[in-house]
């Protein structure tokens, strides 16, 4: 994380962001900030996940990052907008704010060994660096 | 040139523009994980109505590592004629690891080779998607689970960018196909089985591809 120094031992360090932390954030912002940790080896985990236009350039700046020798790339789950984000059913019947909110877990790829989902649960099995 | 004359040409500009636009083909792209057959289908069609194929076809992951357009191709149904770009597109992952090479007997500096371009063509084929097709054949392997992140977000994608989309059920032809885990996937789409390969069903995707991108 910018600015603190973090004596880590050898482990998994797992970050969990707001929703309102990312929210002032621009669309390459919250990109740089989410693969500059997933590189470092650290498993991201978004309050709030991204919009389909941030997970297309996610995944195109990814593509950009890959190094043979370096970083695969990334794991990427989350869950649908209809179970996370769609509000209860009070809220959406009085028309409340709806929210695109979907939790969603990032992770290196080649440290992530399986990342499954179900409809309310998202399992990652994950070695050390 | 006075304010009226300004306007009226910058009327005619902007009329201009969109009668030539709607007059141009529309350009679909072929979209779907690696080796969903993609090239296939691409080719299949490209034949069918061009008589040329698109690019090689192979069972090896990422074989199309660059963006392919095949450009008026003209598909005639019920008297009609549509014209459209096929746009073959690399297969979107997330990850690419240059080792899933040398497990089909390439060598390390041709793997790491084409894990370079295979990450450069997935990157392209995003951009592609945000920028320049106007409506989408997204394409499945039905012996496969269709339940993925890639799938779930590409799909996501496609919508928030409201472009026409036909989810495309290939490899019919497997004892393992199954069509309904496809339209449960996605079932705001409509879903077309077809067997590229063997050409099974591809009157039916003809017509849709008709009604869909006429």
């Amino acid at each position: 994380m910018a600015g603190i120094e973090h004596e880590t031992a050898d482990g998994v360090q797992i970050e969990l962001i707001s929703g309102q932390r990312m929210r002032d954030k621009t669309s390459m912002e919250k990109i740089r900030m989410i693969l500059d940790d997933v590189r470092d080896g650290n498993i991201v985990i978004l309050e709030e996940g991204l919009t389909p236009d941030e997970e297309s350039k996610l995944i195109e700046v990814t593509m950009t990052e890959i190094n043979p020798d370096d970083f695969s790339g990334i794991e990427i789950e989350s869950f649908p907008q209809s179970a996370a984000g769609s509000g209860n059913f009070l809220s959406r019947l009085i028309g409340g704010q709806s929210s695109n909110a979907k939790l969603t877990v990032i992770g290196p790829a080649n440290q992530i060994h399986s990342l499954q989902k179900d409809e309310t649960l998202i399992r990652a099995l994950i070695s050390g660096r | 040139m006075g304010l009226l004359g300004s306007l009226r040409n910058s009327i005619s500009r902007v009329a201009d523009a969109f009668f030539e636009s709607n007059g141009e083909p529309k350009r679909i792209g072929i979209y779907g994980p690696p080796n969903a057959g993609k090239t296939t289908l691409a080719n299949r069609i490209a034949r069918d109505w061009t008589g040329d194929a698109i690019g090689p076809e192979s069972q090896i992951p990422h074989e199309t590592r660059r963006a392919r357009r095949k450009e008026n191709v003209e598909i005639e149904r019920n008297g009609q004629t549509v014209t459209i770009d096929i746009v073959d597109t690399p297969g979107v992952t997330t990850k690419v690891d240059y080792t899933e090479f040398l497990d089909h007997d390439i060598e390390k500096d041709e793997a790491v080779r084409r894990s370079r371009e295979a990450t450069e063509g997935v990157a392209e084929a995003m951009h592609w998607l945000r920028e320049d097709v106007d409506g989408v054949i997204y394409v499945l392997d039905s012996a496969e689970d269709p339940f993925t992140q890639v799938n779930t977000m590409l799909i996501g994608i496609i919508e928030s960018r409201d472009l026409p989309v036909l989810i495309f059920a290939n490899k019919i032809d497997l004892d393992e196909a199954q069509i309904s885990r496809i339209e449960n996937a996605f079932p705001q789409h409509e879903t077309v089985p077809l067997s590229a390969l063997e050409g099974d069903n591809m009157d039916e995707v003809y017509d849709k591809i008709a009604a869909y991108f006429g």
